[in-house]
């Protein structure tokens, strides 16, 4: 794991450090050489870290005030907002960092898919990703029950009702995962539960997805291999750690700005209603984030099928090392790639912005089109494209263009304009 | 002699090994089922089995909505054009055929879960193209029997087990 044999300055840290060498990883961390042409969509990794220490702490200060009983969970909310010393500010935060969260980690996903970061030797950490991202969204869907207002309870029965579209065992599967007959006291307990602990286990795989990292060292814009320590690195402390600084900076002016001016734009005002389990509210629709996976599952007419096309467009995203069949990875020198991957971009905003309208009309036919070509991207156009595909010559080293070996185009075209 | 020895003496070792490993199987399997068990509808749960209902107020072409086993019951009081209609319905026109005689005992009353068979939301009295209930979630039309008609839900809505105690009250489960 170490690039080079740390040894602490100090006696005490030197015997410490045979015993523990937690010196010697604080080294690996701070020296961990990474490429010098990492951009800002680098730095939602540690954004993302700063999103999942926020939701932690905020959630459990949030926990030693609300209460998860049926009867009681709508009011203890409502306790909270009110009554609780800057309870509004915590629960805000906390609610606002779930969809911050999101933001953030579909911003990493897509500057993943743009850069090829999820090529070799990276697919382990690629499918630690979405193994977290499948995390975060039952970590959310679970957080989002525990208000119990009409968003929460109907939220709840939606989407624990996908499981009974399981042949034979799916109603006796909704019941275990009720503990009755409807959503009730039973299942909000157990959400809270699992809400309190899924957060836990994604700290887990956090580790685990950054020491996959530190094995083959960051992808970087040109998405070629950098030899490492070399020119074409800079140690991780001071160079990226004050780019994080300033990028989370940013994020969090964004952050702030929906906690204090808009807290509730990305919420339901129908989860300010207690849950009542004879209504249903006129239009759910799930949180932001889910949209597009809830366009897909609506846009399927047969109930299974719909479930099986809305989990594929998440699994779908497991396979894509092997989906991708190109060995250039960075979309910079692959001309066809760039522009199905800004139309895949465009899809998925269609997606979710169909997801939001009610499924009927033009809105379902839209949906339609816009799933089919979520699988067709994936499944045909990404496999097929890196054997047609004509890319552009990729340097050798990031400083290569700059120092000289290759001509950059760029700077040839800069000097001729100069002579004249 | 010695030659034959260590061939003997693995198959020995691999048949303890199989027999500790199954013994370890049956021994987490029966850690890990009441922890998966526990799960399931408790007994205070399933106790709340079976309500009765005063319909005396119910008024023909009128629906009333009563919990049972939290989730709701529709009572609706059909009137005779609505037993026409949901009794004059041709099977093949049916995503889920069931006749109306099935679902209705007595041809004035339907008693049906109030339950979306696609994703369990409560579906809209008086509403959708076909005169019964429409499912405001994903748009599932049901007609004055509570069958499916139109949308993504794959069944009719389910007849729960009741009868008549008298006249007047029914008791549901």
């Amino acid at each position: 794991m170490s690039d080079h044999e740390y040894v602490p300055s100090s006696k005490f840290g030197k015997w410490f450090n045979d015993r523990l060498p937690l010196l010697s990883l604080a080294s690996h961390l701070t020296d961990y050489p990474t490429p010098k042409n990492l951009n800002y969509w680098w730095t939602f990794g540690g954004i993302l870290t700063f999103c999942l220490i926020t939701q932690i702490v905020t959630g459990l200060t949030l926990a030693m005030h609300y209460i998860a009983h049926a009867d009681m969970a709508f009011e203890s909310v409502e306790h909270i907002m009110r009554d609780v010393n800057y309870g509004w500010l915590i629960r805000y935060i906390h609610a606002n960092g779930a969809s911050m969260f999101f933001l953030a980690v579909y911003i990493h996903i897509f500057r993943s898919l743009f850069y090829g970061s999820y090529k070799s030797p990276r697919e382990i950490i690629w499918i630690i990703g979405i193994i977290i991202y499948l995390l975060m969204m039952a970590a959310a869907f679970m957080g989002y029950v525990l208000p119990w207002g009409q968003m929460s309870f109907w939220g709840a029965t939606v989407i624990t009702n996908l499981f009974s579209a399981i042949p034979l065992v799916g109603e006796g599967i909704v019941n275990w995962l009720w503990g009755g007959y409807s959503v009730d006291n039973p299942t909000l307990t157990r959400f809270f539960t699992l809400h309190y602990l899924i957060p836990f286990l994604i700290l887990g795989l956090v580790v685990l997805h950054i020491w996959a990292l530190h094995i083959p060292g960051n992808n970087n814009p040109i998405g070629i291999d950098v030899k490492k320590p070399s020119k074409d690195t800079v140690p991780f402390h001071p160079y990226i750690v004050i780019k994080d600084a300033f990028a989370l900076l940013m994020f969090t002016i964004v952050f702030a700005f929906f906690v204090f001016y808009s807290p509730n734009i990305l919420g339901h005002a129908d989860n300010y209603i207690e849950a009542n389990p004879l209504v249903t509210p006129a239009h759910i629709v799930p949180e932001w984030y889910l949209l597009p996976f809830y366009a897909i599952l609506r846009s399927v007419p047969d109930k299974l099928l719909g479930v099986v096309a809305m989990l594929s467009a998440i699994l779908i995203l497991a396979a894509l090392p092997w989906l991708d069949t190109s060995k250039i990875r960075s979309a910079v020198f692959r001309p066809l790639y760039k522009q199905f991957y800004w139309i895949l971009v465009a899809d998925v905003l269609i997606l979710g912005y169909v997801g939001a309208m009610p499924a009927e009309g033009l809105y379902l036919l839209i949906a339609r089109v816009a799933t089919a070509y979520y699988f067709v991207h994936f499944l045909f156009i990404l496999p097929i494209l890196g054997f047609k595909e004509k890319t552009i010559p990729v340097p050798l080293s990031i400083t290569e263009p700059v120092l000289g070996g290759m001509p950059n185009l760029a700077t040839v075209k800069q000097k001729e304009s100069l002579k004249k | 002699m010695p030659e034959k020895m260590p061939e003997k003496k693995p198959k020995r070792r691999e048949f303890l090994f199989t027999a500790t490993y199954a013994v370890g199987a049956v021994g987490v399997g029966a850690v890990v089922w009441p922890l998966v068990d526990q799960m399931n509808p408790d007994a205070s749960v399933k106790a709340l089995a079976s309500t009765e209902v005063d319909v005396s107020s119910v008024k023909p072409g009128n629906t009333i909505t009563i919990l049972w086993r939290g989730k709701p019951v529709f009572i609706r009081r059909r009137t005779q054009d609505e037993i026409m209609e949901a009794r004059s319905v041709k099977m093949e026109d049916l995503k889920h055929p069931e006749k109306d005689e099935d679902r209705a005992k007595d041809p004035e009353w339907l008693v049906m879960l109030g339950v979306c068979t696609h994703l369990g939301c409560v579906p809209l009295n008086d509403k959708g193209d076909y005169d019964g209930w429409f499912c405001p979630c994903h748009g599932s039309h049901y007609d004055i029997s509570g069958r499916i008609r139109k949308g993504p839900a794959p069944l009719n809505m389910e007849v729960p087990k009741y009868e008549f105690v008298n006249a007047n009250t029914i008791k549901i489960g």
